[in-house]
């Protein structure tokens, strides 16, 4: 199984529709996963990450069953056969 | 522009010399058309659901119908989001249209402000955005720049934010001198230049700031909007955190214009499109509170150049009423008697087809509106959008397949 990536309902419009996206590579960190993400849909990297390439603050990135946000960010290992999932946080009002 | 992407459900039909007004909220965008009588209105929407929209823009120059609209979600971020056909499908390209230089450090908010350029430069625009900074198109906005002149300024570290962030939310061209550009940012105040961008100065001499310590500050103020008519574009008119002014003379002075009014506290300004000394303001009771003063909600309006106001009030609530109006929620269309709008905190969106002398709720229950703009649509309308039909409930749909 490559690595995966989950894309939310909101972000599909820039996936093909799609709410898998296999990575072709084995990228070693999320950074890693992110890069290979925008350049096959830079729509969906453009709006999990900001144009400084920092992580939106109201986007959650799961490694597995992990948010990133309370380990290593986007220099999380990526374990072989994982899938990452991008999930809007829960805010607004 | 690139193909569309956002789908409207719900676009109205817009036929040429109806009357369209945009309204931008917390939770989206609405558009609303009327004809030319502006008795009876539309209501499309809500287009971006959830995405707070502060500013948007109609731009006809060159025969176009383009609607602007800077979406922003809590999530994924703002971006600016066009449509050529009222609505019905948004452009919205895989990389938003402005970002920040990787070099500034800096990452965008919101957009505060769209402005299309002079009429004879079809294709240049200007976008104000949080934090402060001015962003220009010279291609029909498909690629943007950052002013670096005004980013660089030596004042920008000291701008403080107000309480609706550190935002560049005024853009003023003048049509007499091409290279002059005004801009006002909360707080820092208005910065003008001369030179077609290269550099700024601040333009704030004889704007009083009771919440800075200095007497006469050079910047800092906290300019809330300003307006001028393009026939006379050196006769300003500022609405500030506390005061209203007026310059004669492009900014270089200004000199307190508050006569007769019940406060000089508000947000929302819009000038006359025909006579250059009608302006509109909806006056709020001190910046501690920021309601109608005694409960009244009422547009003042003056008819020569600020040396007098009057209140409009025919058709408002007159009793207990707490509501506010923003910096960009007061727009004017084009039509003879002219058309005034504004949209409030509450929901609702009043508008006066004439001249303010009475107005009407148009629209209510909405959410709270932060931008209205009007315009009348001229030309050829190529993509008419139907409206689909409505589709009866549940009950009703099974009361006619059993009749069946």
């Amino acid at each position: 199984m490559p690595v995966s990536f989950f894309v939310p309902g909101p972000l599909r419009d820039f996936a093909e529709g799609r709410s898998r996206i296999d990575l072709e590579s084995s990228p070693r960190t999320l950074g890693e996963a992110l890069a290979e993400l925008g350049a096959k849909y830079p729509g969906v990297a453009r709006r999990v990450l900001d144009e400084r390439g920092m992580m939106r603050p109201h986007v959650n990135l799961f490694v597995g069953p992990d948010c990133v946000r309370f380990g290593d960010g986007l220099a999380t290992p990526i374990p072989e056969d994982c899938e990452i999932a991008i999930l809007p946080a829960v805010s607004g009002g | 522009m690139p193909a569309g992407r956002a789908i409207s459900p719900n676009p109205i039909s817009v036929r040429d010399g109806d009357v369209l007004v945009l309204v931008g909220t917390i939770k989206g965008a609405f558009l609303l058309r009327s004809d030319r009588s502006r008795r009876r209105w539309d209501v499309g929407g809500p287009h971006f659901p959830g995405q707070s929209v502060y500013a948007m823009a109609y731009d006809d120059r060159e025969g176009r119908h383009r609607i602007w609209a800077a979406p922003k979600s809590l999530h994924w971020g703002a971006e600016l989001c066009a449509s050529d056909d009222f609505g019905r499908r948004w452009s919205r390209p895989e990389v938003p249209r402005i970002s920040f230089p990787q070099a500034s450090g800096a990452t965008l908010a919101n957009v505060w402000q769209i402005e299309p350029g002079l009429e004879d430069e079809p294709d240049r625009l200007f976008v104000g955005v949080e934090p402060s900074a001015l962003f220009e198109s010279r291609d029909g906005g498909e690629s943007w720049f950052l002013n670096e002149g005004l980013w660089n300024h030596p004042h920008r570290p000291r701008w403080m934010p107000g309480g609706g962030g550190l935002c560049l939310h005024t853009i003023l061209t003048d049509p007499a001198r091409r290279e002059r550009l005004t801009i006002a940012t909360s707080t820092g105040g208005v910065y003008r230049t001369d030179d077609g961008g290269k550099t700024w100065q601040a333009r704030n001499r004889g704007i009083q700031a009771e919440f800075l310590k200095e007497k006469d500050p050079e910047f800092g103020q906290c300019v809330h909007k300003v307006v001028r008519h393009p026939s006379k574009p050196e006769r300003l008119f500022l609405q500030h955190h506390f005061g209203l002014y007026r310059s004669d003379d492009g900014g270089d002075t200004w000199r307190e214009a508050a006569n007769g009014v019940p406060s000089d506290f508000g947000f929302a300004m819009a000038i006359h499109p025909r006579n250059t000394e009608t302006v509109y303001i909806v006056p709020l009771h001190s910046d501690q509170f920021r309601c109608p003063p005694e409960g009244k909600l009422r547009v003042y309006r003056t008819r020569d150049g600020a040396r007098s106001w009057k209140p409009l009030a025919r058709g408002l609530p007159q009793k207990d009423c707490y509501d506010t109006v923003l910096r960009d929620a007061l727009a004017v269309d084009g039509e003879d008697p002219v058309g005034v709008y504004f949209g409030t905190r509450d929901g609702c969106l009043y508008a006066s087809r004439d001249e303010g002398e009475s107005w009407s709720l148009v629209a209510e229950n909405l959410p709270a509106v932060t931008c209205v703009r009007a315009a009348t649509v001229r030309g050829r309308v190529k993509a008419r959008a139907r409206v689909p039909a409505a589709k009866p409930r549940t009950a009703e749909r099974r009361r006619r397949r059993k009749a069946a």
